[in-house]
């Protein structure tokens, strides 16, 4: 397809410059290196011509214009500040204005040192203020959120936060109230900044009225040593800037990657890294005669998981998590197969089944970069599965959001029901419920038949049997391109570095045959609350286990040996997001004796005699034959098919010690349709229990319409509602639970 | 020049605002003519009328309506700005109360030829009499059949819906207008696009003044010829000329485009006894100030444009020597801060600052530098806001400032008050305290 770009010529300070019609002035001088000042342009947010510091002379105009506003024309003549009093005059003019109510807090304000508005009164402002009246002043500061701040004296009424709730995360929580010198920034009064995208505001924010309860009054900009960074926090691939000040991350902020994030990014991967330091282990751990775990030099602890693993070789089952750099991921495919001989080897730490690793193995496995962000942007419709983005890949859903808005993109979702996510995204609920999947899936051909249509399909879709094979053969039959949405920063690596049970046992069955025919365990950073079975009984029937981790976990409390391994910041390495991006990071924070997956593993290999070799799986791998599954359950009276997800915000353990952050998390609830919840005698609005294999929780009841009927959804591992069953699961279901 | 009267003719029956008192002197005839010919036919007679928009800009109306696309399939709104909130503006709201059944009739007329089918009056919060007045006429014109479905037979359908804003005055800038009808804050729209490409509810839409359609009625019925007939070439008809102010008898005097302020202030009963006309303003306080030897210049946009300030909403105030400038000006400007929207910088910060150095003028306690210091903050919001409201803030001090600088300066030491008993200045002056 040709692109054709109309272009106009347009003089800006006398230089004539051929740019594509409809650039807006601000931008086209951007490129000829002008800096027009500016607060309220936004490269990503519809020009609001507020502040009106970027004022211009266009020729044969009598007053001066906004640069961020107006799109260029041909023939048009501009002149900035440089070359005409006209606009000088009004820059200086809006700049004094822009102060005289402005606190002389730049000394203890977080923005100060990386201030816009700072900056431009130092390069643009008087030196002295005419200005001897009173300035305004409002209590300070207050939270429109848990996590976020609002120092209203400080706003220069810019509204960037409020057009970046309203147009880009859809979170319309905080507008513009009051006018005139009154006007302010503000929520409705029961009503938080609610958003998964908050922190971003505080970042736009051209001056120091947002701040973090996080990083408030923590740290000067220029005492930051700053390392850009990609976020470990889910698959979207986000660029961050991570900013360490004597040796402890401070704060994390989106950066600039347009392909990907753009300058986005969701509050878990802002906020969420006090896990980064927190409860670390320090030193290698070897259990003594007496069976307690003591401390141990690395050439011992090594020495003796070398020794456990040669006894238990091909009999050791590898289960690596999800967070695994490429890097390491490489490392613990050619460790398990090529060094202890083993096929029982699975990244995923979550219910999986046969139907998945076929899945995996032909459509997503040394796939290389196929379908973007950018794809997405100017699809003609995107089918969803077994995903919900907002929750599960934020950043998929702000360029969903954006498609849908700017390019009628139509969102429809094989879900169980209308999220507040796919509401957002203007989106199409084909509602379903585990089990009715495959056939929804199967029936919704009429959306995805248009040229250059996408399936997305989320790792949930694994907990619907049938369903990944239907999502197969829709898209063999429609011609939609598929592409895999996993939760985790290192899934899809893990995936192309062959972390795949293939001739091999998935995870579900190392655990239960631990201690059986599975004798040995090597376990990465895999959480017991993730896994579809038992990993602390495992653990404690596994004849030897070695565990590669970074924090203190139950799994490290029963191993044999544990070896620390360094956090994302502490090395360097690749994170593959859904697309098949690389994403790579370097270190943060240097720092002596820590050893990545891939290093600790390394000296394992040579502790064991062999040279760790990296070897491309793939292209040997027999691929197995993609079957759908057909377990369908029995569900009795009082009882409902579980449906479930994570929200963003949870218990997750890398969230851990982020109060504010926490604090923003949604609450549980226990969704179920009008129907089911006459069937299960659930009233509205009252609290119900949901049970099962010993594990239950407690919620408040929504009656939700449109929701698939015979299913109850419960968020999977929230404050209050932590079942961590996976999707599928018969459940218990009553009411009246005072 | 004497009066005219058109729009106010029968006000003094006490049945004016009636559906019957209208149509008893031809009333409800003018739309069923526009129905004859075509909707192009009836922009083109309001072009050739020349009428020119009555809310103070005095845009030609026939052009304003040929702006709004015909054929593109999408619905048409005509908003009807009632939303008069200038200070000295006068003239809408005693015309919906005395005539509310002519600014319908002109709807209808204007909705036809804009080919709209919902039309809206945006009206001022703060008058809930004008609402339960027009409100009834509208039901009367309902009622008659004159509103609704297929009018007359006409296939031609028009609802109106009567809104009530909230009491602000940036709400008769017409795209702030439009955000507060739609349920927004009342703030200015970045244009373009223009509320004629899109306007209410992103779809073409007309915003006018009541006076201007409620002249339609009688345009149409009249004839462009009777209508040039009043007034200038460039400003030709008539209008309503609120007279406020230290005259004997304010109100509204209806007279061709080209009458004097003198003759205004004649027919108003002249100044009162023993005082002289100190400074006035043709068309409310955003338009700058003139001196006496200025009341024989012709009330048309030209004239008035020509002699320094504009004609506005052609509602001259007038201010007798018992005025003190200082606190004219510092109540003015304390108005444009109460009012900025504060969406822009400039109207925003300027008209707090500007504000609070008049206040202290006005107390005595400002300094001289401040005058210089307030016609450069003038300057900085003139021409650099957002919208209008910004340059009609800017406009009070540097007229004023023009013509009794001297008064200014004893402000520095004097408070406004010391110089100019306030009681003085009011309608109740010389009543025994």
């Amino acid at each position: 397809m040709t692109v054709t770009t109309q272009t106009v010529t347009v003089t800006v300070d006398g230089v004539a410059v051929e740019v594509p019609a409809g650039t807006l002035i601000i931008r086209v001088a951007e490129m000829l290196g002008t800096a027009i000042p500016r607060f309220c342009d936004h490269p990503l947010l519809s020009p609001v011509a507020a502040c009106r510091a970027c004022l211009v002379e266009i020729e044969g105009q009598g007053k001066p214009q906004p640069a961020c506003a107006i799109p260029v024309t041909d023939g048009m003549v501009v002149k900035t500040q440089h070359t005409s009093d006209m606009a000088q005059q009004a820059q200086a003019g809006v700049m004094e204005f822009l102060l005289i109510n402005h606190p002389l807090d730049c000394p203890v304000c977080d923005k100060g040192g990386e201030c816009p508005l700072q900056n431009q009164a130092m390069a643009n402002g008087r030196g002295e203020s005419r200005f001897d009246g009173t300035k305004r002043s409002f209590p300070k500061p207050i939270n429109v959120s848990a996590q976020v701040l609002l120092d209203r004296e400080r706003c220069v009424s810019c509204a960037r936060c409020t057009r970046f709730a309203e147009q880009i995360a859809g979170d319309q929580f905080i507008a513009l109230l009051e006018r005139g010198a009154k006007q302010q920034v503000g929520t409705s009064e029961d009503q938080p900044f609610d958003s998964y995208f908050s922190g971003n505001t505080i970042q736009i924010c051209p001056v120091g009225a947002l701040t973090s309860a996080k990083y408030r009054f923590r740290s000067r900009p220029f005492d930051l040593v700053s390392t850009p960074s990609a976020c470990e926090h889910c698959a979207s691939g986000c660029a961050l800037r991570t900013d360490v000040r004597r040796g402890s991350v401070m704060r994390r902020l989106a950066w600039d990657a347009p392909e990907v994030n753009e300058e986005w990014n969701c509050d878990k991967g802002r906020f969420a890294f006090p896990y980064l330091s927190d409860g670390r282990l320090t030193s290698p751990l070897v259990r003594d005669e007496d069976g307690n775990l003591v401390p141990a030099s690395w050439p011992e602890a090594l020495r003796v998981a070398a020794a456990g693993l040669k006894e238990t070789g091909v009999a050791t089952g590898v289960l690596t998590g999800g967070r695994v750099t490429v890097e390491d991921a490489k490392a613990y495919a050619a460790f398990a197969r090529g060094v202890l001989g083993t096929n029982d080897v699975d990244f995923r730490a979550r219910a999986v089944g046969a139907e998945e690793t076929a899945f995996l193995a032909h459509h997503v496995a040394g796939k290389n970069i196929d379908v973007t962000y950018g794809d997405l942007e100017v699809a003609p419709s995107v089918l969803l599965v077994g995903l919900d983005p907002e929750d599960e890949s934020p950043i998929v859903f702000l360029r969903l959001r954006k498609a849908a808005l700017q390019h009628r993109t139509k969102v429809v979702s094989v879900a169980p029901y209308m999220t507040a996510g796919l509401a957002k995204m203007k989106g199409t609920l084909i509602a379903a419920g585990p089990f009715d999947e495959a056939t929804a899936i199967s029936g919704a051909a009429e959306h995805v038949k248009e040229a250059g249509s996408i399936i997305l399909v989320g790792e949930r879709a694994a907990t619907s049997p049938g369903a990944l094979k239907a999502v197969a053969d829709l898209a063999a039959s429609t011609g939609a391109r598929l592409a895999w949405v996993p939760r985790r920063a290192g899934d899809r690596g893990a995936v192309d570095a062959g972390l795949l049970p293939i001739n091999g046992r998935d995870i579900t069955t190392i655990l239960s045959e631990s201690g059986k025919a599975v004798k040995g365990l090597l376990v990465g950073g895999v959480s017991a609350s993730d896994v579809d079975g038992d990993l602390v009984a495992a653990v404690d029937a596994a004849q030897f286990v070695v565990s590669l981790e970074t924090r203190h976990s139950d799994v490290t409390e029963r191993a044999d040996v544990v070896l620390p391994v360094a956090v994302v910041t502490e090395k360097a390495g690749t994170f593959r997001n859904w697309e098949g991006r690389d994403r790579s990071f370097n270190v943060a924070i240097p720092t002596a004796n820590v050893l990545s997956d891939a290093d600790v593993l390394t000296e394992l290999a040579r502790e064991l005699g062999v040279e760790l070799d990296a070897t491309d799986f793939w292209a040997t791998a027999s691929k197995p034959e993609l079957v759908a599954g057909t377990h369908k359950p029995t569900v009795g009276s009082g009882q409902a098919v579980l449906a479930t997800w994570k929200h963003l915000l949870d218990k997750g353990t890398l969230q851990e010690g982020e109060p504010y952050l926490a604090a923003t998390s949604r609450v549980a609830v226990i969704r179920v349709s009008p129907a089911t919840a006459r069937s299960l005698n659930l009233v509205d609005g009252g609290q119900a229990k949901v049970e099962c294999c010993g594990r239950k929780a407690t919620a408040p009841v929504i009656e939700t319409a449109g929701m698939a009927d015979g299913v109850v959804w419960i968020p999977s591992n929230s404050e209050g509602a932590a079942l961590n069953l996976p999707s599928g699961c018969v459940v218990n279901v009553s009411g009246g639970v005072a | 020049m004497t009066l005219t009267p058109v729009l106010t003719a029968h006000w003094d029956e006490a049945d004016s605002y009636t559906i019957g008192g209208y149509m008893r002197h031809g009333g409800y005839s003018a739309f069923k003519k526009a129905f004859q010919s075509g909707p192009d036919d009836i922009i083109n007679l309001v072009k050739d009328s020349g009428l020119r928009g009555r809310g103070g800009a005095g845009f030609p109306t026939g052009i304003k309506w040929s702006f709004v696309p015909q054929n593109d399939g999408k619905p048409h709104y005509l908003v009807v700005n009632a939303d008069e909130s200038e200070p000295g503006a006068c003239k809408d709201i005693p015309l919906m109360l005395a005539n509310p059944h002519a600014l319908i009739e002109g709807m209808i007329i204007a909705a036809y030829a804009m080919r709209c089918s919902h039309a809206f009056i945006y009206l001022r919060g703060e008058v809930p009499h004008v609402f339960r007045r027009v409100n009834a006429a509208i039901r009367e014109a309902y009622t008659a059949g004159y509103l609704g479905k297929n009018i007359m037979g006409s296939g031609f359908d028009l609802e109106i819906v009567l809104h009530a804003g909230a009491g602000a005055y940036i709400c008769g800038e017409e795209t702030a207008l439009l955000d507060s009808l739609e349920g927004r804050r009342g703030q200015p729209r970045l244009k373009p696009p223009f509320p004629a490409v899109a306007g209410l509810y992103a779809s073409p839409s007309c915003v006018n003044n009541v006076e201007t359609i409620a002249n339609i009625p009688y345009i149409v019925n009249n004839g462009v010829e009777w209508f040039r007939s009043f007034g200038t070439e460039k400003s030709p008809g008539f209008k309503l000329f609120a007279v406020s102010g230290h005259v004997k008898n304010p109100g509204i005097y209806e007279a061709p485009l080209g009458i004097t302020a003198r003759e205004l202030i004649e027919h108003a009963g002249g100044v009162r006894d023993g005082h002289q006309i100190k400074f006035w303003l043709p068309g409310g306080s955003s338009v700058p100030m003139l001196t006496p030897d200025l009341l024989d210049t012709p009330m048309t946009y030209e004239d008035i444009a020509a002699a320094g300030s504009m004609l506005g909403t052609g509602t001259p105030m007038v201010f007798d020597d018992s005025t003190s400038v200082v606190r004219a000006v510092a109540g003015w400007l304390a108005f444009y801060k109460h009012e900025s929207c504060g969406k822009c910088t400039p109207c925003r910060e300027g008209t707090y600052w500007i504000s609070d150095l008049l206040h202290r003028l006005e107390n005595g306690e400002g300094q001289e530098s401040d005058l210089d210091k307030i016609v450069e903050l003038c300057a900085q919001i003139s021409g650099r806001s957002f919208c209008a409201l910004g340059d009609a803030a800017s406009t009070p001090f540097p007229a004023a400032i023009k013509h009794f600088r001297d008064e200014f300066v004893t402000a520095t030491s004097t408070p406004a008050n010391d110089s100019f008993d306030q009681f003085a200045a009011t309608v109740f002056a010389g009543a025994t305290r």
